[in-house]
This record gives C-alpha cells, sequence and structure tokens, in this order.
C-alpha cells in the first residue's frame, strides 16, 4: 500500500498554467481568453490522468471588476484559487513571470498562444523559454504521457495532421485552436474560488506607449495586375479563360503503366505513408 | 564596294508582280523572304522603306483575313521564338551588397509557397529601396528544395522569386521539429553575415516558431502579423510597418525592427526580374545542440476525419466510377481522404459534406486524385489552390484532363486497382525489409 502511495505521489507533476484576460470579439468585452482556457483543459486533462499533479494558474496583470469577472471565468472550470501578480495596467508581463516561474519552478508551464488584447503579439511563451532556458513547443494538440521527467505530446500540424514529440521537463508548451475545447465555466465554483495576491516589481511598457494603436483596417484586397506590353495581350488576359500549364497526358496505355506514373508522382509529392 | 546602289529594275518589277512565274526566285535572290509567307516589307531602292499592305497577316479560321500585330505571330504560323520574347524579365546581379535582408522561407513540401514569394516581393522592397545601394536577399533554405524540375531549373526559380544570395540547409538534423537546430544555424548566419532585417513568414509551424526564437536569441522585439511597410526617414532603420495585434482587433503602426515576421499578401511577388541565386556556405561549422526535444515522427491520423477544405490528399470520384467499393477501397489504401463531384453526390454515392467545388468544399490539397470527374467549371473552381491534379478518365477532350499536371487516359477501376496493387506491394516490401 505504502509504495503505491508513493509512487502515486511521484507520478503527479507541478503545472504552471499562464493566463490573460480575453476580449470578445464582438462585443469586446471581458472575458475568459479561448487559447488559455483550452491550455486550462488541457492542465485538468492531465491531472485526470495523473493523480497528484497540482495546477497553479497564474495571471499577471491589475486587479479591478472587469478582469476579476474574466479570470473567475477560468477558475469556474475547477481550480479552488489562482495566484495573481499584481501590476498596474500598461507594464510588462514577462519579467514578474519569470522571476515567480523561477522560484516556484513548475514541471510544466502551458500557455495560449497569443494574447486577445494589446500587442498579441505571441512573444511571450518565447520570451518565458529565453529567459529560463527551458524547451518550447507550440500548436499541442494532446499530452501523451507523463513518466520519468518526460512528456510525450501530440503536436497539430496544419492540415489536420499529427506529430509526435518527446520532451524533457520542464518545458513550456503553447496551445492553440487544435487543443480540446474548454469546459463550461461554473458559476458557483467561480465565486467561491479565491485570489492570492501577490505585488511585483514592475517596469511600464516604454516601447508599446510609443506605437500608434488603432482599430484594425480591413485590409486591402490584392488586384489582379496583367503587365503586358501589347493591347492584344491584355486583352487576352482579360477575355479568356486561364488555359492549363500543360501537363503530361498518358493515352493508349496499359493500366499498369498509367498507375505507375501516378504512383512515381504521389511517391514524389511525399503524400503516401 | 561602291556605294551606288545598282538598281535591276526588270527584277524589282518580278518581285513585285506575284503572279509572275519566277517571283519566288527573284524573291530569293533578294534575300528579303525570310518568314516563309509572302514579302510585307522591303528597302526600296531610294532607301525608303516599302510595305505591301497585302501580303500582312494571315487567314484565320473562318476565312477572315486576321492581322496579329503583337509581332508573335506572322504568315498563319507562330514563331519559334514565342516564348523566349514573352520573357522580358531583367537580369540582376548584385556583386557588393550594402547590406543583407535575410528571408527564412517555409518551404512547404520543398517548394516556395505563395506566402514565400510575397514575403520574398517584400525583402526586395526593402533591399532596392535606394538604387544606389542595392541590398542582396539571402534565402536560408532547410531541408529538400524541390524546385520546378531539376537541375538548373531550381536555381532560376529561386532567383525568380528575387533571391541573390541562397544559404540551403538540408543536413538530417534539421528535418522535422528541429527548432534548436534550426536556431543555432540562424544565429550562425547572424554571427557571419549580420543581416540588417531578418524576415519570416507568419505561418503557423513555420515562420512564426523560428521567426519568435530567433527575435527573442537577438534580444528584438520582433514585429508580427506585419500586413504593410512603408518607408519612413524617422525611424531608426527608415521604414515604418502596420502590424496586425490583439487576435487581430488592432493595428499597430511601429518603427520595423530588425527581425518581422509578415503575413500572406504583406507585398507583391516579384515578376519583373530576375537574380542570381548564387550559392553561399557558412565558412565557420554551426555547433551542433544536444535537443531537449525529440521528434518521434508524423502520426497516422484517419484521413476520413480530416476536414476536406485541409486534407492535403484528396482521392475524388466522379461519374465516370461504376465500383464505389473498389474506390473506397482504393482510398484506404492510398491514405487519402475522399471527395466527390456533383453527380456522385446527386447520385447518393457519396456524402453531402464530401462534395468539392463551388457549391462544395474549396479544397486546398497539394495532391488533387481526380476519377472519372470530367471537370465542370464548377469542379474547377473548387480545385483552383490545389498544387498538383491528376486525372483518370475515358475521355481525353474533357477539361480537367487542361488542369491536370499528370492524366491518365483509361479505365479507371483498372488502373485504380494496378495502383492500389503497386502500393500494396510496396508496403509489403518495406516490411519484409523491416
Amino acid at each position: 500500500m505504502q509504495p503505491d502511495l508513493h509512487q502515486k505521489q511521484q507520478q503527479g507533476i507541478d503545472v504552471a498554467v499562464l493566463v490573460s484576460i480575453g476580449r470578445h470579439p464582438t462585443t469586446g468585452r471581458a472575458r475568459r481568453a479561448e487559447q488559455d482556457a483550452r491550455g486550462l483543459e488541457l492542465a485538468l486533462a492531465i491531472e485526470a490522468e495523473l493523480p497528484g499533479t497540482r495546477i497553479s494558474m497564474l495571471h499577471a496583470g491589475s486587479q479591478d471588476d472587469s478582469s476579476e469577472a474574466a479570470l473567475r471565468g477560468y477558475l469556474g472550470m475547477g481550480l479552488e484559487s489562482m495566484t495573481l501578480l499584481e501590476q498596474p495596467e500598461g507594464s510588462d508581463a514577462i519579467l514578474p513571470l519569470v522571476e515567480h516561474l523561477a522560484a516556484t519552478s513548475p514541471q510544466l508551464v502551458i500557455t495560449g498562444a497569443r494574447a486577445e488584447r494589446g500587442e498579441g503579439s505571441g512573444l511571450l511563451p518565447y520570451a518565458l523559454a529565453e529567459h529560463l532556458g527551458w524547451p518550447l513547443v507550440n500548436s499541442l494538440a494532446s499530452v501523451e504521457k507523463v513518466e520519468n521527467g518526460v512528456v510525450t505530446l501530440l503536436q497539430a500540424l496544419p492540415r489536420g495532421q499529427r506529430r509526435r514529440l518527446k520532451v524533457r521537463l520542464p518545458a513550456i508548451i503553447s496551445v492553440d485552436e487544435a487543443a480540446p475545447v474548454a469546459r463550461q465555466s461554473a458559476f458557483g465554483p467561480a465565486r467561491r474560488a479565491t485570489f492570492a495576491i501577490t505585488t511585483t516589481t514592475s517596469e511600464a511598457d516604454s516601447e508599446l506607449a510609443q506605437w500608434h494603436l488603432s482599430p484594425a483596417r480591413k485590409r486591402p484586397k490584392r488586384l489582379k495586375i496583367v503587365k503586358a506590353a501589347s493591347a492584344r495581350d491584355r486583352f487576352k488576359a482579360a477575355a479568356s479563360k486561364s488555359e492549363g500549364k500543360g501537363g503530361q497526358v498518358l493515352t493508349d496505355v496499359s493500366p499498369e503503366q498509367g498507375a505507375e506514373a501516378i504512383y512515381k508522382l504521389l511517391k514524389e509529392e511525399d503524400v503516401l505513408r | 564596294m561602291s556605294e551606288i546602289i545598282r538598281r535591276d529594275p526588270r527584277r524589282e518589277w518580278i518581285a513585285r508582280n506575284r503572279l509572275h512565274p519566277d517571283n519566288a526566285a527573284v524573291l530569293a535572290a533578294l534575300g528579303v523572304n525570310r518568314g516563309g509567307g509572302a514579302v510585307s516589307e522591303w528597302m526600296g531602292p531610294n532607301g525608303v522603306v516599302r510595305k505591301d499592305p497585302r501580303a500582312i497577316g494571315f487567314i484565320g479560321p473562318n476565312g477572315v483575313k486576321r492581322i496579329d500585330r503583337s509581332g508573335l505571330q506572322q504568315g498563319g504560323q507562330a514563331t519559334a521564338t514565342t516564348t523566349a520574347a514573352r520573357d522580358s524579365r531583367r537580369t540582376v546581379t548584385i556583386d557588393q551588397p550594402a547590406f543583407l535582408v535575410a528571408v527564412v522561407p517555409d518551404l512547404t513540401g520543398g517548394r516556395l509557397s505563395g506566402h514565400d514569394k510575397d514575403l520574398l516581393g517584400l525583402a526586395r522592397r526593402v533591399a532596392d529601396a535606394d538604387a544606389e545601394q542595392p541590398g542582396a536577399v539571402v534565402a536560408i533554405l532547410f531541408g529538400e528544395y524541390k524546385g520546378e524540375g531539376g537541375g538548373e531549373l531550381k536555381e532560376q526559380t529561386l532567383g525568380e522569386a528575387g533571391i541573390d544570395r541562397v544559404v540551403h540547409l538540408d543536413d538530417e538534423f534539421y528535418a522535422g521539429f528541429a527548432p534548436e537546430a534550426r536556431l543555432a544555424a540562424l544565429s550562425a548566419v547572424e554571427r557571419e553575415m549580420t543581416p540588417r532585417f531578418w524576415l519570416f513568414p507568419d505561418s503557423p509551424l513555420g515562420g512564426a516558431d523560428l521567426g519568435r526564437r530567433l527575435a527573442l536569441r537577438l534580444g528584438e522585439r520582433a514585429a508580427t502579423g506585419v500586413w504593410q511597410v512603408e518607408a519612413d526617414n524617422e525611424a531608426s532603420l527608415g521604414w515604418r510597418c502596420t502590424a496586425r495585434g490583439a487576435a487581430g482587433s488592432l493595428d499597430i503602426q511601429r518603427p520595423l525592427p530588425r527581425v518581422a515576421l509578415a503575413l500572406a499578401e504583406c507585398a507583391e511577388p516579384v515578376d519583373e526580374t530576375r537574380h542570381a541565386a548564387e550559392h553561399l556556405t557558412l565558412a565557420a561549422s554551426i555547433p551542433t545542440t544536444l535537443s531537449r526535444i525529440e521528434d518521434l515522427g508524423q502520426v497516422a491520423v484517419d484521413p476520413a476525419g480530416v476536414a476536406l477544405a485541409e486534407a492535403e490528399f484528396i482521392l475524388s470520384g466522379g461519374n465516370g466510377v461504376k465500383q464505389w467499393d473498389a474506390f473506397h477501397h482504393a482510398a484506404k489504401v492510398l491514405g487519402a481522404t475522399e471527395g466527390a463531384s456533383r453527380v456522385a453526390v446527386d447520385d447518393g454515392f457519396m456524402a453531402r459534406d464530401r462534395q468539392v467545388g463551388a457549391t462544395g468544399t474549396w479544397v486546398t490539397a497539394r495532391v488533387y486524385m481526380a476519377v472519372g470527374i470530367s471537370g465542370a467549371i464548377q469542379h474547377l473552381q473548387g480545385i483552383q489552390r490545389c498544387d498538383k491534379v491528376v486525372a483518370i478518365n475515358l475521355d481525353p477532350g474533357c477539361d480537367i484532363i487542361k488542369r491536370a499536371d499528370l492524366a491518365v487516359i483509361g479505365d479507371s477501376t483498372q488502373i485504380l486497382a494496378a495502383l492500389v496493387a503497386m502500393v500494396e506491394q510496396q508496403r509489403g516490401g518495406q516490411r519484409d525489409a523491416a
């Protein structure tokens, strides 16, 4: 009994989830951010898989009514408390987070790929990885297993493909739309959850303050530019159907020869697995 | 020889008289008949160019005389140098660049993607801003590069995209997900060449990842999601950029930093000039890093579960498919996502969500295999963005043959069966070897 319990204690890991305040795309109200919520969902999935896993949720920012409501959206997913690194609006979140993570040293840090407010450049996970010197894996789909300080992950590739990676802990992983959808937030538990507020040293983000921010303008549609020397070419470009580039046509071949040509092309394009 | 022009009035008269029995011989002797048809222009006796308007042009298919003034066609047949005449791109060689602009294209599937070409267009704009002191564009390519053909042509496509110098790193440890090895290589390039700008495509799992890593390594605050770049004398590097921020809801105007990640369509791709694409090798060896990330390779995913719009390899069936069981089996063996034309869906052989075309899904596959599909315009619209199209059809005159990169004329059932047999045999052989 005792060794078994010990083993279970060994299995669990410390997971830190970094969350930010989201922005509803149409109303612009504060909410839980889509990607960060998926990150927390991933952490909760790890906890369900590995009993003894401890999840600590972190947010660096100011504390006011709207941000508290948004943060309680995360807490309603099944956490009892979270740590708030308090800093004034418009300060750089990287330094306090690095200090806190270096002090608490979790084994796995989960973040969303990019924030829904402010600069939203998606640089934060990379900055943390660079400062802490930990490996970073982006665009995560799921965590398969954690054992002996090595985590096996599935990374989402474009076109619905997946790649299996083995990463040594401690590591940072960032999630985007490929991760499992976040569960609903429960109101009661969210109300009952508590904040542990830590004040931090912070410096203002002076560079961001100098930039000019404006609501996103619609990007101009690219025009089809026809560069033709003569009127005939211009007319042809405007009026005619685009002709094929003239591919290879195999007529009067046996099915085997045809299949071989196709097989060669598929091999060349590397789509056969 | 004397300067006096000697005239032979009789010969001139024969040359003008098209009905004279000696007309052709005299024209040949005068040396003016080069095109093959009748002579339309010649030097007159007094040094004046004479033209015969009746000799210009050719008789069109409906018996009407057509005149093509583009100079491409004379006397009813196209000249052999059509393509040479059209390719009027300037060749540019930059020997002593004032500065370097480094570009790291994604090279999806071993080719420059549209996004890469746009980015190279942006790099060209930045490099060529000052005509007196042009910069050079250095492309750092990771992994295998396929190009559009073999040998020389590869360099040609790179040069046509606007690349002056190429650093090609295709060692096996750069393959797959190897951000640490790639970052080490880029750091080596930075130490050796110190480019003024680093440009990356802001595409997930390509430049977006590597660019951010490099930016942090260089201690730069990268501009991400850049979609517009303008000259600005007040900025430290002479450029100002507009970037998307906050999940696409903000436009951020800021001076262009050294590292920028640009969105697709950030600039027009290069199409007027042709560059050298000269190969460079790094002098210093790149330190091998012990990676903490191990790539175990791609996982087999169920092709039926992949959304049609983003599937990589689609096997699509139409009216010409008679044995649907064999078709489904072929899709399974090839590992392809199934698609269908409208007729196949209407006849109930495939589900509605599998329809490719204007009414159905617009697909973006790298390889699209159309079996028994004639290629209605709505269907061709749906496959516009596919890279390679393979067609199997009985009718050699149908529209999809014109679009296809490889078309096989024959019975689709037999060809698919042969293909399946071939793939199964190859796989079986590999398993035996292993």
